[in-house]
């Protein structure tokens, strides 16, 4: 068994013959059990690289592996069987008329028995803490929860990748914290790999490692540590790194060096505390 | 607001009649239907009549709501009743009204006819105030099941009404948002003749219509995404099963229809 999961061969993809290149020979791996952030303002070609992983667009050039299956239109089902997606508006990806058809049809779809069906639909409800609202309508659930209920959707199929596509971004912070919480349950209780695609660098944190996208290209592949500590090359194309990031930035300015490059509230205020001790 | 919004007019209760697989409900109601027009004098009518208002009483869903629910036909019923009163010449002639006379065959036809519209209506409205919508979609895929040897497109029929049923209420606050922004602009929707009412629906059915395409767009990606290829191989969630309060429903409705049969001149 190899260890990569996914694999773009200089792939190029253009949506009609006479518009610009969305990927220019774009290459890169992403091994299993990795959680791998893509980052990149808008435009950047990230949510067509999404669409390029589990066949819902095909490229133009080059070739893509998943799982070592090579994505054509004769193996897209097989391949949509080991990645599940979450896409970006609530609203647009609820098919059931309640939680619970929701979240059956893909099992539908996969042709799964009934009483397997009820408890998969069960199981992945418990993983997103959604079980009580089983039988409500979509428009009695707030963002977050419809989003919950398609990662559990998605959960429930079982796939080996879960790519969560700008999932955040249409949902007010108390939303998207509910979501990043909900992602970081699902990824320790199951053996998954995530690919969380962003703009929001807030996102990035817990992620193992970062793509950056700029102009249909790789611009660099980085950890997320590594990534915040050069604040001005991501200025330059159009990112903004979170406070925390910022904060550790300006305290080197000063001579304040903090190392490692912290992560989060808590390893900056531990760092802050070593300092203030060993002065 | 969100969570009054109900579709059609289904009042949730555990009735027998609720229970009841919808297949049967709708089955029955079509027969009904046609077996009204069958009804010819007074005891068959008022042997329609007593099945009419006691599963009406079985459904334990407040009269009164009912017959709220059959307000707007009340108009149709009367107007059907007095049509024939002053159309029908048989029998003889009983009294005049304004120099018209009215004959005895007339008031037995219209009254005959108002109350076939009356039965009518009272049964397919007890089929919608005690079945989901869900539930009569999944009836008419089940129903409709055989019509896929022609290939009749029974699945699709039956995914497009659910995802219009899921649907409905996400439009329906859109459309609330959008005709507050546009308020919030100065159009406005509540004054002013009406060719200017009618004008100014229009910006707020162009961005409806927009959003809607846009929304179709995106759910078929998710659907794909989610391995939908059609009905084939699939299997299905909702599950209708007729079991013996099925059965001796449809046991009392053979009774009711041979009855009729009986009682008819």
């Amino acid at each position: 068994m190899s260890t990569s999961q996914i694999e773009f061969h200089r792939v190029s993809f253009r949506y009609s013959d006479d518009q610009p290149w969305v990927l220019d020979d774009v290459s890169f791996t992403i091994n299993k059990d990795e959680w791998v952030a893509i980052i990149g303002h808008n435009g950047s070609g990230k949510s067509t690289m999404a669409k390029l992983m589990n066949g819902l667009l095909m490229p133009d050039k080059g070739d893509i592996i998943v799982d070592g299956i090579k994505v054509t239109q004769k193996s897209i089902w097989e391949v949509r069987q080991k990645v599940g997606m979450v896409f970006q508006n609530p609203d647009n990806q609820f098919v059931g008329t309640t939680v619970r058809d929701d979240v059956a049809f893909g099992l539908e779809n996969r042709g799964i028995k009934r009483e397997q069906m009820l408890r998969r639909i069960e199981e992945s409800l418990k993983a997103v803490r959604m079980s009580d609202y089983l039988l409500h309508e979509p428009h009695r659930l707030s963002g977050g929860q419809k989003q919950r209920v398609a990662i559990a959707g998605v959960l429930a199929i079982a796939p080996d990748v879960m790519i969560l596509d700008e999932a955040t971004s249409m949902l007010d912070p108390k939303g998207r914290k509910e979501i990043l919480h909900t992602i970081n349950e699902v990824k320790q209780l199951n053996k998954l790999n995530l690919i969380t695609i962003t703009h929001d660098l807030n996102e990035i944190i817990a992620t193992d490692r970062v793509i950056v996208m700029n102009r249909g290209q790789v611009w660099l592949e980085t950890t997320p540590r590594e990534l915040f500590s050069d604040e001005q090359k991501l200025l330059e194309i159009g990112l903004d790194v979170p406070f925390v990031a910022k904060l550790a930035n300006q305290l080197k300015d000063l001579a304040i060096e903090i190392k490692p490059q912290p992560l989060n509230q808590k390893e900056l205020l531990d760092a802050l505390w070593t300092l203030y001790f060993n002065k | 607001m969100s969570s009054k919004i109900i579709i059609g007019q289904y009042v949730p209760s555990n009735s027998v009649i609720h229970r009841l697989d919808p297949r049967v409900k709708l089955v029955t109601v079509f027969l009904f239907v046609i077996f009204v027009f069958f009804a010819n004098n007074t005891l068959s009518y008022g042997w329609l009549s007593v099945f009419a208002i006691t599963s009406a009483l079985l459904t334990k869903i407040n009269l009164k709501y009912i017959i709220r629910g059959l307000t707007p036909i009340w108009f149709l019923v009367i107007f059907t009743f007095l049509l024939h009163l002053f159309v029908t010449h048989e029998g003889q002639i009983l009294f005049q009204i304004f120099g018209l006379p009215i004959y005895s065959g007339a008031l037995i036809q219209g009254g005959a006819i108002s109350l076939r519209f009356f039965l009518l209506i009272l049964m397919t409205s007890l089929m919608t105030l005690t079945t989901t919508p869900i539930e009569i979609t999944d009836a008419i895929e089940l129903l409709l099941h055989p019509l896929k040897k022609i290939k009749f497109p029974v699945h699709e029929l039956a995914l497009m009404m659910s995802i219009s049923l899921r649907f409905i209420p996400t439009l329906m606050q859109e459309t609330e948002k959008i005709s507050k922004a546009q308020a919030s602009r100065g159009v406005d929707f509540k004054t002013g003749p009406l060719k200017e009412r009618i004008q100014a629906v229009v910006p707020l059915l162009i961005p409806l219509f927009v959003g809607a395409f846009k929304r179709a767009e995106e759910l078929a990606m998710a659907m794909e995404a989610r391995g939908y290829q059609g009905g084939e191989g699939r299997t299905k969630l909702r599950e209708l099963s007729i079991r013996r309060l099925d059965w001796s429903a449809m046991l009392v409705f053979l009774v009711v229809i041979i009855g009729l049969f009986l009682f008819r001149q």
